[in-house]
């Protein structure tokens, strides 16, 4: 059993569901006048993040101090890592330190892997997302905000996304959120629809277990939740589409589309949003709108996830891919 | 160590194993809770400010029972809530963690309020320890008291009861098993023997 | 000098025979030869063939010395049954003068492990703006005949064109690293079905094919012959079978672990497994194995890509591209080729032998097993079967996909113009 959260692949249904069940737990700390749990106590957790996620580490550190674990901030910038102290050499400097789990980010798709499966570190490792590969604890909070939203709070507890329709609109082509919600969302039994430019699509996204179409209009009214995914401005400078106006007006959410939208959808979006570009401020602001709560909901998450890997004197989470052999 | 495997399938054979005599059936196990109520209700001048808190899984359904019967004699609402300890367990690194229960506090909450525990068994007193730190980050009691339908002794921890349903002198390779129809379909307190499995330990 | 006698050898592969080496030349190749004053090597059941001849080689030398250098390369070469190896330009400096490519030259003759041809650059220092001075460095010491900035592509439509050209005036030949540089940005493994889901930037075939399109069209409309570098996938093998079937001058290669590996191995994010061009799928490497057996593609070329340890023991986008290959390449195609039945053991004299040399010009290698041709043989143990061990290797670099795998043959002795270089698997 591997003791590490490096793909939402690698998650079965089972152990997703523990995970926001755990997840709906630990979001009612939040309401409590001493916001901290005692459960890591002695722990020592590395934020270990090589590329800038003010976001993402923020989240963790809330986590993992409520948590009441130790955390140690690392960022590469100004670090040694930017004076060619590889990222081998900087992961055992920590371990050397004592840490029991590595939360990390990186820019290189398959670093958290490697780092977990070369025999280079003992800790566990928990993927922040790498590269344009995976960021399953974004994909955790995506379902668990789904799940409250469209099946309850309590109603949803022990169960998973059966036959709900999810819609991913964007550059799926550069998001590793796009990958690891189709892998969970599929895993949760929701169907999937990918809606891009055939310019943000990767090759090979034929095989994946979802559908893919180009035309947001007719996708909309079949969905029970829409994520937008960020575009980059610097995209449209490689040519995956000619301008932002025309990229938003093919692709971008309104009012006017978000009405055509079932009334109980929701408009998901892992931030930060470029508004004007994917979604207008009128979409962006209106209570279909669950930005923030995702927020809120990654916090949630990451407790659970770092609970139930390292909380026990093994992680609680069974993988559905057994451990290569090296 | 309390109740440390309930959820398993496993303890529920270990419990209920052949060799298991019920030593309180359903009719006993509603008496001591109805004596367990007047004696709240004695102590507590009224019970005016308890609140009742079921450790889970079954001090839950003991306190909600608990409740129904304050309720009979006071003629009053009796505030009945849950607090999961798993978060706060001393054994945590001794076992994978487990699927966490919920804690549920009554509305008005517990600050100035006679909080009374509900368990099922005490046993090393580890597991109210445990809640008595929970307890702590939601808020400050005016006083906390402890119900248990079963004291079956060995405390690791200078913590007692202050009701008891029934005080049941047993050895550690014994083991005691609580029945409530709401999880288990019937209510009965068995008495095993423990499985010699070896590293066992209380 | 001695004479030796290898007794018993099925020569090619075929009826066993004994070749008694006198000095540097086969004196005579027949049944029970008399043993008389020879050395005797008892090769019963092994295949002898011609001294291997890899026409894709990167010994480092000068520039990168921790990772090979031309004595450790030649050394490797000799463990693989090699007699002669082309040595890449792409060295620090770049084998782009007279000066680079006759040192290296002279570095080969010192080892005497293996004769080591070096291959000059097309263009200035790799840039492929401007013909670097191939006339000078055909001219020189090193008498250089293989142009090629592998590594890189020559892309630049133009600068191919006069390169093709300018070469027939002595007879040269330009390899060309086909890899359109703007598809290509930031590629990490091949485009597809395995790089959607790991993320990593994809290289399409189309990068590599568009390039050898137009290069088969260039060296039709110039009159010249190309040669095509590791060719990786199936679309370039129709484009090759297309062009010879034109007539158009061209041959290619193959390396041997495009024909054994696919990028499913990528998903360990292993960067033992990155190289350029990149591992492709199951249906390229069956393509690459048929067109190598058909004679679409001429011959097996390693690429042997040394790196030191600290280039391949990263995340993989960190990582240098390239894998060893002189002392397992017989072995992958034995696997790949031999023991499927595609090829016998005279089509693989012939692939990595015979065509290499004729396609670089090899004087003394790549010749019959016959009396009066040089000594420069290769014998194999065809029947063994065993894991690859890197720390075995005689190469200065461990970076081989194939470690503990298990894989068939093992060469057992090298003779270099009548010199043993290998004996009962170890190195004189």
């Amino acid at each position: 059993m591997q003791r590490h959260l490096i793909s939402a692949a690698d998650l079965t249904r089972d152990d997703a569901v523990l995970i926001l069940d755990t997840a709906e737990e630990m979001a009612r700390v939040a309401d409590r006048p001493i916001k901290k749990l005692p459960t890591l106590r002695g722990r020592t957790v590395v934020n270990l993040f090589f590329e800038d996620s003010t976001r993402t580490r923020i989240s963790f550190e809330a986590a993992e101090k409520r948590l009441s674990a130790d955390v140690i901030n690392f960022t590469a910038k100004g670090s040694s890592v930017s004076k060619g102290e590889s990222l081998k050499d900087t992961a055992q400097t920590l371990e050397a330190m004592g840490v029991d789990a590595v939360v990390i980010r990186h820019g290189a798709s398959g670093a958290p892997y490697r780092l977990a499966t070369s025999g280079w570190i003992d800790a566990a490792v928990v993927n922040a997302g790498d590269g344009t590969h995976q960021h399953p604890t974004q994909a955790l909070l995506d379902a668990f905000t789904m799940r409250r939203r469209l099946v309850g709070r309590d109603a949803g507890l022990g169960k998973d996304l059966e036959g709900r329709r999810i819609t991913l609109v964007g550059d799926i082509l550069h998001s590793r959120v796009a990958r690891s919600n189709v892998d969970l969302l599929h895993t949760l039994g929701a169907e999937v629809t990918l809606v891009a430019p055939p310019t943000l699509l990767p090759v090979g996204v034929g095989s994946w277990p979802c559908e893919v179409s180009y035309d947001l209009d007719s996708t909309l009214p079949k969905s029970d939740a829409v994520m937008l995914l960020r575009v980059q401005r610097e995209r449209m400078n490689a040519a995956f589409f000619p301008t932002e106006r025309e990229y938003s007006r093919r692709y971008g959410l309104d009012g006017d589309r978000m009405a055509k939208m079932p009334d109980h959808a929701v408009v998901m979006h892992p931030g930060p949003m470029v508004r004007g570009m994917e979604i207008t401020a009128e979409v962006a602001d209106s209570d279909r709108c669950t930005a923030v709560e995702q927020v809120t909901n990654g916090v949630s998450i990451r407790m659970a996830v770092l609970y139930l890997l390292l909380g026990g004197n093994e992680p609680a989470v069974s993988h559905a891919r057994p451990t290569e052999e090296k | 160590m309390d109740k440390q495997h309930k959820a398993a399938p496993n303890d529920e054979r270990q419990g209920a194993g052949p060799e298991a005599r019920p030593v309180l059936e359903g009719p006993d196990i509603a008496r001591v809770l109805t004596r367990i109520a007047h004696e709240i209700v004695e102590r507590a001048k009224g019970a005016d400010d308890v609140v009742l808190l079921g450790i889970p899984t079954r001090g839950v359904f003991l306190a909600r029972r608990l409740a129904d019967k304050l309720e009979q004699i006071t003629e009053r609402g009796i505030p009945v809530g849950s607090l999961d300890i798993t978060m706060y367990r001393d054994d945590l690194r001794m076992h994978p963690p487990r699927a966490l229960a919920r804690t549920e506090i009554p509305g008005d909450g517990i600050d100035g309020r006679l909080v009374v525990l509900v368990d099922d068994v005490l046993f090393s007193g580890r597991t109210i320890r445990a809640a008595l730190d929970a307890l702590n980050d939601i808020g400050r009691p005016r006083a906390v008291q402890l119900a248990v339908l079963v004291d079956r002794g060995h405390r690791e921890l200078p913590i007692r009861a202050d009701y008891v349903g029934k005080n049941l002198p047993t050895s550690l390779r014994e083991t005691v098993k609580v029945l409530l129809a709401e999880e288990d379909g019937r209510d009965t307190v068995l008495l095993g023997a423990k499985p010699a499995a070896p590293g066992a330990h209380p | 000098m001695s004479k030796t006698l290898i007794r018993g050898a099925k020569v090619l592969g075929g009826e066993p025979q004994d070749v008694l080496i006198d000095g540097t030349t086969i004196a005579e190749v027949g049944r029970d030869l008399s043993a008389e004053g020879a050395e005797v090597v008892e090769a019963d059941g092994k295949v002898l063939l011609p001294g291997l001849v890899d026409l894709h080689t990167h010994l480092r030398e000068p520039g990168r010395e921790d990772s090979e250098t031309v004595l450790t390369g030649t050394r490797a070469a000799a463990s693989g049954g090699y007699t002669n190896v082309f040595a890449m330009a792409n060295t620090f400096p770049v084998a782009d003068t007279a000066g680079v490519v006759e040192q290296v030259w002279r570095l080969g003759q010192e080892s005497g492990y293996c004769d080591v041809q070096p291959v000059g650059a097309v263009t200035v220092g790799l840039e492929g703006a401007k013909l670097a001075e191939l006339g000078a460095m055909h001219e020189s010491a090193a008498g250089v005949t293989v142009f090629s900035d592998d590594g890189k592509c020559v892309h630049d439509a133009v600068i191919m064109r006069r390169a093709l050209e300018y070469v027939k005036a002595f007879g040269g030949v330009v390899a060309q690293h086909a890899q359109e540089p703007r598809l290509t940005e930031g590629a990490q493994m091949n485009e597809g079905v395995v790089s959607a889901e790991l993320g990593l930037g994809g290289w399409p075939a189309v990068a590599e094919e568009s390039v050898v399109a137009r290069d088969v069209l260039l060296a039709e409309h110039v009159g010249s012959r190309v040669h095509i570098c590791h060719l990786s996938t199936a679309g370039s093998v129709e484009i090759v079978r297309w062009a010879k079937s034109r007539g158009i001058d061209v041959t290619a290669e193959v390396t041997p672990h495009h024909l054994l590996l696919t990028d499913e191995l990528v998903r360990s994010y292993d960067p033992v497994y990155k190289v350029n061009p990149p591992l492709r799928t199951e249906r390229d490497v069956m393509a690459l194995r048929e067109a190598l057996a058909d004679g679409t593609i001429d011959i097996v070329a390693t690429d042997h890509a040394p790196h030191p340890h600290e280039d391949k023991d990263c995340e993989w986008a960190a990582a240098a591209m390239g894998m060893v290959g002189l002392e397992t390449a017989l072995s992958v195609v034995q696997e790949t080729m031999v023991d499927t039945g595609l090829l016998d053991w005279a089509g693989v004299a012939d692939r990595m032998s015979f065509k290499p040399a004729q396609i670089g010009q090899a004087t003394g290698h790549g010749r019959p097993v016959s009396a009066g041709e040089p000594a420069n043989l290769t014998l194999v143990e065809s029947a063994y079967r065993g894991q690859v061990d890197p720390a075995g290797f005689a190469s200065r670099s461990r970076n081989t996909p194939y470690e503990g795998r298990e894989l068939p043959g093992r060469v057992t002795h090298t003779w270099l113009r009548g010199k043993a270089t290998l004996v009962d698997g170890k190195l004189t």
